[in-house]
Protein backbone atom coordinates (compact mmCIF):
# COMPACT_ATOMS: atom_id res chain seq x y z
CA UNK A 1 0.00 0.00 0.00
CA UNK A 2 1.71 3.14 -0.50
CA UNK A 3 1.38 6.36 1.01
CA UNK A 4 -0.15 8.38 -2.44
CA UNK A 5 -3.37 6.26 -2.25
CA UNK A 6 -4.55 8.74 0.41
CA UNK A 7 -4.27 11.27 -2.23
CA UNK A 8 -7.33 9.73 -3.40
CA UNK A 9 -10.41 12.05 -2.24
CA UNK A 10 -12.69 9.04 -1.51
CA UNK A 11 -9.79 6.98 0.40
CA UNK A 12 -8.72 9.90 2.41
CA UNK A 13 -12.41 10.33 3.44
CA UNK A 14 -12.78 7.07 4.68
CA UNK A 15 -9.55 6.50 6.29
CA UNK A 16 -9.80 9.85 7.89
CA UNK A 17 -12.76 8.82 9.30
CA UNK A 18 -12.06 6.13 11.03
CA UNK A 19 -8.96 8.26 12.82
CA UNK A 20 -9.89 11.05 13.76
CA UNK A 21 -12.04 10.11 17.33
CA UNK A 22 -8.99 8.32 18.18
CA UNK A 23 -6.45 11.13 18.11
CA UNK A 24 -9.27 14.06 19.23
CA UNK A 25 -10.02 11.10 22.42
CA UNK A 26 -5.64 11.34 22.75
CA UNK A 27 -5.65 15.35 22.45
CA UNK A 28 -8.28 15.54 25.28
CA UNK A 29 -6.71 13.37 27.39
CA UNK A 30 -3.02 14.72 27.15
CA UNK A 31 -4.34 18.25 27.33
CA UNK A 32 -6.02 17.43 30.01
CA UNK A 33 -3.33 15.55 32.01
CA UNK A 34 -0.57 18.06 31.31
CA UNK A 35 -2.18 21.39 31.98
CA UNK A 36 -3.80 19.71 35.44
CA UNK A 37 -0.31 18.02 36.53
CA UNK A 38 1.73 21.28 35.37
CA UNK A 39 -1.33 23.68 36.69
CA UNK A 40 -1.74 22.18 40.29
CA UNK A 41 0.92 19.63 40.85
CA UNK A 42 3.89 21.14 40.24
CA UNK A 43 6.18 23.76 42.17
CA UNK A 44 6.66 27.44 41.92
CA UNK A 45 10.29 27.65 39.81
CA UNK A 46 12.94 30.09 41.93
CA UNK A 47 13.16 32.25 39.76
CA UNK A 48 10.03 33.28 37.79
CA UNK A 49 7.80 31.94 40.61
CA UNK A 50 3.76 31.06 39.21
CA UNK A 51 4.29 32.18 35.78
CA UNK A 52 6.50 29.34 35.02
CA UNK A 53 2.82 27.70 34.83
CA UNK A 54 2.21 29.70 31.21
CA UNK A 55 4.92 27.27 29.67
CA UNK A 56 2.61 24.58 29.43
CA UNK A 57 0.20 26.59 26.96
CA UNK A 58 2.79 28.72 25.54
CA UNK A 59 5.60 26.31 24.41
CA UNK A 60 3.15 23.61 22.89
CA UNK A 61 1.23 26.23 20.87
CA UNK A 62 4.69 28.45 19.55
CA UNK A 63 5.59 24.38 18.63
CA UNK A 64 2.14 23.60 16.69
CA UNK A 65 2.61 27.48 15.44
CA UNK A 66 5.76 26.82 13.74
CA UNK A 67 5.93 23.37 12.68
CA UNK A 68 2.68 23.74 11.56
CA UNK A 69 4.01 26.17 8.75
CA UNK A 70 6.11 23.37 8.12
CA UNK A 71 3.63 21.31 7.49
CA UNK A 72 2.04 23.50 5.03
CA UNK A 73 5.15 23.56 3.17
CA UNK A 74 5.42 19.84 2.65
CA UNK A 75 2.15 19.60 1.50
CA UNK A 76 2.10 22.92 -0.73
CA UNK A 77 5.17 20.78 -2.67
CA UNK A 78 3.36 17.97 -2.79
CA UNK A 79 0.91 19.95 -4.91
CA UNK A 80 3.67 22.00 -6.37
CA UNK A 81 4.93 18.67 -7.57
CA UNK A 82 2.53 15.85 -8.02
CA UNK A 83 -0.56 18.17 -8.09
CA UNK A 84 -2.72 16.27 -5.46
CA UNK A 85 -5.34 18.04 -4.51
CA UNK A 86 -5.46 16.74 -1.09
CA UNK A 87 -2.30 17.95 -0.13
CA UNK A 88 -3.26 21.58 -1.21
CA UNK A 89 -6.26 21.22 0.80
CA UNK A 90 -4.49 19.76 3.63
CA UNK A 91 -2.14 22.77 4.13
CA UNK A 92 -5.37 25.49 3.43
CA UNK A 93 -6.46 23.35 6.51
CA UNK A 94 -3.52 23.86 8.57
CA UNK A 95 -3.54 27.80 8.54
CA UNK A 96 -6.49 28.27 10.91
CA UNK A 97 -4.91 25.94 13.28
CA UNK A 98 -1.70 28.13 12.93
CA UNK A 99 -3.09 31.34 13.04
CA UNK A 100 -4.32 30.62 16.42
CA UNK A 101 -1.19 28.82 18.05
CA UNK A 102 0.50 31.72 17.03
CA UNK A 103 -1.90 34.35 18.59
CA UNK A 104 -2.34 32.12 22.00
CA UNK A 105 1.45 32.17 22.06
CA UNK A 106 1.72 35.94 21.38
CA UNK A 107 -0.68 36.22 23.94
CA UNK A 108 0.32 34.20 26.38
CA UNK A 109 4.19 35.52 26.03
CA UNK A 110 2.93 38.98 26.61
CA UNK A 111 1.12 38.02 29.80
CA UNK A 112 4.13 36.60 30.65
CA UNK A 113 6.57 38.59 29.41
CA UNK A 114 5.23 41.78 31.34
CA UNK A 115 5.51 40.72 34.78
CA UNK A 116 9.15 38.98 33.87
CA UNK A 117 10.59 41.74 31.43
CA UNK A 118 8.27 44.65 32.74
CA UNK A 119 7.12 45.29 29.06
CA UNK A 120 4.30 43.01 27.64
CA UNK A 121 6.11 43.69 24.21
CA UNK A 122 9.77 44.57 22.70
CA UNK A 123 11.24 43.96 19.21
CA UNK A 124 12.99 41.15 19.97
CA UNK A 125 14.04 39.25 17.14
CA UNK A 126 12.05 35.99 18.16
CA UNK A 127 9.02 38.32 19.15
CA UNK A 128 9.14 40.22 15.87
CA UNK A 129 9.59 37.13 13.99
CA UNK A 130 6.50 35.46 15.83
CA UNK A 131 4.08 38.61 14.65
CA UNK A 132 5.45 38.57 11.22
CA UNK A 133 4.53 35.06 10.76
CA UNK A 134 1.25 35.35 12.30
CA UNK A 135 0.67 37.90 9.67
CA UNK A 136 1.91 35.59 6.74
CA UNK A 137 -0.79 33.24 8.12
CA UNK A 138 -3.65 35.78 7.61
CA UNK A 139 -2.35 36.53 4.09
CA UNK A 140 -1.94 33.24 3.47
CA UNK A 141 -5.64 32.50 4.50
CA UNK A 142 -7.08 35.67 2.74
CA UNK A 143 -5.17 34.88 -0.48
CA UNK A 144 -7.28 31.41 -0.68
CA UNK A 145 -10.50 33.55 -0.27
CA UNK A 146 -9.61 36.00 -3.16
CA UNK A 147 -8.56 33.89 -6.10
CA UNK A 148 -12.08 31.89 -7.41
CA UNK A 149 -9.78 29.62 -9.15
CA UNK A 150 -9.10 27.07 -6.74
CA UNK A 151 -6.07 25.57 -8.56
CA UNK A 152 -4.76 29.01 -8.88
CA UNK A 153 -5.25 29.86 -5.28
CA UNK A 154 -3.25 26.71 -4.65
CA UNK A 155 -0.19 27.30 -6.75
CA UNK A 156 -0.43 31.22 -5.56
CA UNK A 157 -0.71 30.13 -1.84
CA UNK A 158 2.06 27.84 -2.02
CA UNK A 159 4.58 29.98 -3.23
CA UNK A 160 3.71 32.19 -0.40
CA UNK A 161 4.31 29.20 1.58
CA UNK A 162 7.84 28.46 0.81
CA UNK A 163 8.70 32.91 1.05
CA UNK A 164 6.77 32.32 4.46
CA UNK A 165 8.94 29.44 5.51
CA UNK A 166 11.95 32.14 5.89
CA UNK A 167 9.94 33.34 9.13
CA UNK A 168 8.94 30.02 10.81
CA UNK A 169 12.98 29.27 10.25
CA UNK A 170 13.26 32.29 11.74
CA UNK A 171 10.49 32.27 14.90
CA UNK A 172 12.61 29.01 15.51
CA UNK A 173 15.47 29.93 15.08
CA UNK A 174 16.10 33.96 15.86
CA UNK A 175 17.30 33.28 19.52
CA UNK A 176 20.70 31.28 17.99
CA UNK A 177 20.72 33.94 15.61
CA UNK A 178 20.81 37.11 17.77
CA UNK A 179 21.93 37.42 21.35
CA UNK A 180 20.81 40.36 22.23
CA UNK A 181 17.07 39.91 22.51
CA UNK A 182 14.66 39.53 25.93
CA UNK A 183 13.46 35.74 24.91
CA UNK A 184 15.93 33.51 26.52
CA UNK A 185 16.90 30.47 24.74
CA UNK A 186 14.68 27.12 23.39
CA UNK A 187 13.15 25.78 26.06
CA UNK A 188 13.46 22.16 24.23
CA UNK A 189 15.95 21.00 21.59
CA UNK A 190 17.37 17.94 20.31
CA UNK A 191 20.71 18.09 21.58
CA UNK A 192 21.87 16.89 24.95
CA UNK A 193 21.45 20.10 26.90
CA UNK A 194 18.07 20.39 28.99
CA UNK A 195 16.64 24.00 29.72
CA UNK A 196 13.68 23.21 31.77
CA UNK A 197 13.87 20.97 34.97
CA UNK A 198 12.62 17.66 35.02
CA UNK A 199 9.47 18.35 37.38
CA UNK A 200 8.51 21.02 35.10
CA UNK A 201 9.34 18.82 31.74
CA UNK A 202 7.39 15.98 32.07
CA UNK A 203 3.98 17.47 32.29
CA UNK A 204 5.39 19.66 29.63
CA UNK A 205 5.67 16.67 27.07
CA UNK A 206 2.23 15.72 28.07
CA UNK A 207 1.22 19.00 26.96
CA UNK A 208 2.99 19.01 23.88
CA UNK A 209 1.99 15.36 22.83
CA UNK A 210 -1.95 16.55 23.61
CA UNK A 211 -1.06 19.44 21.18
CA UNK A 212 0.11 17.69 18.28
CA UNK A 213 -2.57 14.76 18.72
CA UNK A 214 -4.71 18.34 18.50
CA UNK A 215 -3.09 19.51 15.83
CA UNK A 216 -3.23 16.19 13.21
CA UNK A 217 -7.19 16.01 14.48
CA UNK A 218 -8.25 19.40 13.66
CA UNK A 219 -6.05 18.97 10.08
CA UNK A 220 -7.65 16.00 9.01
CA UNK A 221 -11.26 17.50 9.95
CA UNK A 222 -10.09 20.84 8.15
CA UNK A 223 -9.22 18.71 4.79
CA UNK A 224 -12.27 16.79 5.58
CA UNK A 225 -14.12 20.16 5.60
CA UNK A 226 -12.28 21.03 2.11
CA UNK A 227 -12.78 18.22 0.18
CA UNK A 228 -16.30 18.28 1.21
CA UNK A 229 -16.64 22.06 0.01
CA UNK A 230 -14.61 21.62 -3.16
CA UNK A 231 -16.60 18.62 -4.19
CA UNK A 232 -20.16 20.45 -3.62
CA UNK A 233 -18.74 23.22 -5.58
CA UNK A 234 -18.08 20.96 -8.58
CA UNK A 235 -21.35 19.31 -8.59
CA UNK A 236 -23.27 22.46 -8.76
CA UNK A 237 -21.02 23.96 -11.18
CA UNK A 238 -21.33 20.70 -13.24
CA UNK A 239 -25.63 21.11 -12.89
CA UNK A 240 -25.21 25.12 -13.90
CA UNK A 241 -22.93 24.62 -16.76
CA UNK B 1 -5.79 25.64 44.26
CA UNK B 2 -2.36 26.88 44.05
CA UNK B 3 -1.33 29.86 45.46
CA UNK B 4 -0.37 32.35 42.56
CA UNK B 5 0.73 35.32 44.75
CA UNK B 6 1.52 38.75 42.38
CA UNK B 7 1.02 36.74 39.18
CA UNK B 8 -2.15 35.79 39.41
CA UNK B 9 -3.44 37.81 36.37
CA UNK B 10 -1.00 36.99 34.14
CA UNK B 11 -1.36 32.87 34.86
CA UNK B 12 -5.20 33.28 34.94
CA UNK B 13 -5.11 35.07 31.63
CA UNK B 14 -3.28 33.33 29.59
CA UNK B 15 -5.30 30.17 30.86
CA UNK B 16 -7.95 31.75 30.23
CA UNK B 17 -7.37 32.91 26.73
CA UNK B 18 -5.42 30.34 25.46
CA UNK B 19 -8.22 27.94 26.07
CA UNK B 20 -11.22 29.74 25.39
CA UNK B 21 -9.00 30.03 21.63
CA UNK B 22 -8.56 26.61 21.35
CA UNK B 23 -12.14 25.90 22.23
CA UNK B 24 -13.49 28.40 19.76
CA UNK B 25 -10.85 26.98 17.31
CA UNK B 26 -12.24 23.44 17.72
CA UNK B 27 -15.62 24.46 17.99
CA UNK B 28 -15.19 25.93 14.45
CA UNK B 29 -13.93 23.66 12.31
CA UNK B 30 -16.82 20.48 14.03
CA UNK B 31 -19.12 23.08 12.76
CA UNK B 32 -17.90 23.96 9.88
CA UNK B 33 -17.57 19.91 9.33
CA UNK B 34 -20.81 19.47 9.91
CA UNK B 35 -21.99 22.29 7.89
CA UNK B 36 -20.49 21.02 5.09
CA UNK B 37 -21.46 17.65 5.19
CA UNK B 38 -24.84 18.39 5.34
CA UNK B 39 -24.81 20.70 2.35
CA UNK B 40 -22.73 17.98 0.33
CA UNK B 41 -25.32 15.31 0.96
CA UNK B 42 -28.00 17.97 0.50
CA UNK B 43 -26.57 18.45 -3.23
CA UNK B 44 -26.27 14.63 -3.71
CA UNK B 45 -29.46 13.95 -2.44
CA UNK B 46 -30.84 16.31 -5.01
CA UNK B 47 -28.88 15.21 -7.77
CA UNK B 48 -29.91 11.30 -7.21
CA UNK B 49 -33.44 12.33 -7.46
CA UNK B 50 -33.29 13.89 -10.51
CA UNK B 51 -31.26 10.86 -12.06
Amino acid sequence: MSLWEYANPVKFLSFSGKIVPWFAAGAALFIAVGLYWGYFLTPDDYKQGSTVKIIYLHVPAALIAINAWFMMLVASLIWLIRRHHVSALAARAAAPIGIVMTLITLITGALWGQPMWGTWWAWDPRLTSFLILFLFYLGYVALWAAIDNPDTAADLTSVLCMVGSIFAVMSRYAVLFWNQGLHQGASLSLDKEKNVADVFYQPLLMSITGFVLLFVALVLIGTRTEIRIRRASALLARERG
Amino acid sequence: MPDLGKYAFAVLGSYAAGLALLAILVIWMVLRNTAARKRLEQIEGARDGQN
